[in-house]
């Protein structure tokens, strides 16, 4: 690049950054917004239960049955919102969604238990929200087999021999949904950032019709590309490091892998980022149109980046489609840097991934741009 | 069982960003002048503003509803006309919102921004849709109330799902009344202190 060239660029770049963050309002949604969102989102997602609703049908009333709504509660993930013997309360409770879970022990529990002949008890899910009732589920019946084991070897019948299982979870001990959800957070609300900013660039110069006046100047159409994405990028690499290190401090999130790994792996992000909007950009007619397609990128790039749902367990065609997705490979980086502590040695297909992507997609908007501005 | 929710996640996404640069772009085209000098009343604007993209929301939840019963195998066990009268409130303070949002900023870049991340992820994570509510914090459960999506994943599932009634959505219908007055009302009162 010439020294004229450098020269134009950077004023132009100049003139970016002043006009990006001279309104105060729009400094508040580049930087302070971010950091609320990661705080809030931060705290909701969790697919941890606590305090479920749970509706109590007792027929048996003893105090073996007691022991057992007991054995529930002491867990903390069952909060008993109500009891009752009449099941027709419990579907109410369900149909209302006052009660998420509902337990219904029968008449003659106590007595089978001491009988030897076994009991059985009932536990009644909502299913509409699958997530959380699949996790009560499992702590459900986990406490009702742990109760059965104790009874049984209270009675000496506990079968010898058998097989124990001992489940660790590595990376995540505690498996906290929060430790695995932040860092995806960061990742979202950076691309969030990168295309809201870059996506409407180029087409707001010619709402305006400033764009005729860049066209007469003498920048060429790389040189006024190069000097919409630096500001951004430069903006985003700002709000990255920002909202990691509130990630970290705040919610505790350990980074064990190198944080230069991390840095590149976000640049190569941003930039990609920078290029799918400066590629909406240049191919929307006026403002609304980016919004519109850059939302139809945004929200399959998230549902299907393995955010919320494994991509595994995706259609096998849909998670071909998740090879083409920088959000995707950007997620599984930083998940394994911060969590496992790994670097590029085990992660290069994914950084690899993430600099084609960017590089296809910055060729695009290259291809695209002399003709947006009808040159 | 994700799609009754889903339906409702992509329907506050749809609404506040039909309208959230309707207004903004009359005033960075100038035109906000020239609907200023008509006789229109504020009030006529904001419902003009609100009909067509009323009509594209109905046909959207419709679509939406369709694919999911047909390609997803969803079950609808509920009642139809319930679903469509609290979806037609849910869209008047979903436009609304979007509205205000839009005469309030005057700029399609900061209306956009704004309308994102005020309906985006709210919908997404703290509806209820993705992330069970009650095991969030207390102080983050209470921000819920505030996002309308909330109420609207309720009705969504109840009705497509649980098949429940007016008797259990009720609470829900009345949080979305006022929404709908709410989101009308801000955009009527940003939009006269301009023009005045």
């Amino acid at each position: 690049m010439s020294g004229a060239s450098l020269l134009r660029v950077r004023e132009m770049v100049k003139k970016e950054l002043r006009q990006l963050l001279r309104d105060p309002r729009t400094r508040a949604v580049i930087f302070v917004a971010p950091i609320i969102q990661l705080l809030l989102f931060g705290y909701a997602m969790n697919t941890d239960i606590r305090n479920t609703a749970t509706f109590i049908v007792d027929h048996d009333q003893t105090s073996a049955s007691r022991r057992l709504i007991d054995a529930f509660r002491a867990t903390g993930y069952f909060d008993i919102v109500g009891r009752s013997d009449r099941p027709r309360d419990l579907v109410r409770a369900l149909d209302k969604g006052d009660a998420m879970i509902g337990l219904e022990i029968p008449r003659g529990y106590s007595q089978s238990l001491t009988s030897g002949t076994g009991a059985s008890v009932q536990i009644v899910i909502d299913g509409t929200e699958s997530n959380s009732a699949t996790v009560a589920q499992g702590y459900a019946q986990r406490i009702v087999q742990g109760l059965a084991i104790e009874y049984a070897a209270a009675a000496g019948r506990l079968p010898d021999g058998g097989i124990d299982l001992r489940t660790r979870a590595w990376y995540n001990p505690n498996l906290e949904s929060r430790v695995y959800n932040v860092p995806a957070v960061v990742g979202v609300l950076i691309l969030l950032m990168c295309l809201l900013l870059t996506a409407l660039a180029v087409v707001r110069e010619r709402e305006f019709g400033t764009l005729d006046q860049l066209m007469v100047s003498p920048l060429t159409p790389s040189e006024l590309m190069l000097s919409k994405t630096l500001p951004v990028a430069l903006i985003a690499l700002i709000d990255l490091v920002l909202i990691s290190v509130i990630a970290v401090v705040w919610f505790d999130i350990p980074i064990r892998g190198s944080p230069p790994a991390l840095l590149l792996a976000a640049l190569l992000y941003i930039l990609a980022g920078l290029s799918i909007g400066l590629l909406i950009s240049t191919v929307s007619k006026t403002q609304q149109e980016a919004f519109m397609s850059m939302f139809l990128f945004l929200q399959p790039a998230i549902i299907l980046s393995g955010f919320f749902y494994p991509i595994s367990s995706m259609p096998r065609v849909f998670q071909w489609i998740t090879i083409l997705n920088p959000v995707r490979h950007f997620l599984e980086i930083v998940r394994a840097i911060f969590l496992k502590g790994e670097g590029i040695a085990a992660l290069w297909p994914q950084y690899v991934a993430l600099a084609l992507i960017a590089a296809v997609v910055m060729r695009l908007a290259v291809v695209r741009f002399p003709r947006t501005m009808g040159m | 069982m994700i799609v009754p929710g889903l339906v409702a996640v992509i329907m506050s996404i749809l609404a506040a960003m039909l309208t959230a640069l309707t207004i903004a772009r009359e005033w960075e085209r100038g035109t906000m002048e020239q609907l200023a000098a008509t006789p229109v009343h504020r009030l006529e604007v904001v419902i003009g503003k609100l009909i067509p993209y009323i009509g594209i929301g109905l046909f959207d939840v419709v679509v939406t509803t369709v694919v999911g019963l047909v390609v997803f195998q969803v079950p609808f066990r509920g009642n139809v006309v319930l679903l469509g009268v609290l979806t037609l409130l849910f869209l008047i303070g979903a436009l609304g919102l979007g509205i205000f949002i839009s005469a309030a900023l005057k700029s399609q870049l900061l209306a956009t921004q704004v309308a994102l991340m005020a309906t985006f992820l709210p919908a997404l994570l703290l509806s209820g849709f993705m992330f069970s509510i009650a095991s969030m914090p207390k102080a983050l459960q209470l921000v819920t109330y505030f996002v309308p999506a909330r109420y609207y994943v309720t009705v969504t599932k109840g009705i497509f799902l649980k098949g429940v009634g007016a008797s259990v959505l009720w609470v829900d219908g009345v949080a979305m009344v006022i929404f709908a007055f709410v989101g009308l009302s801000l955009a009527i009162l940003a939009f006269k202190k301009e023009i005045a």
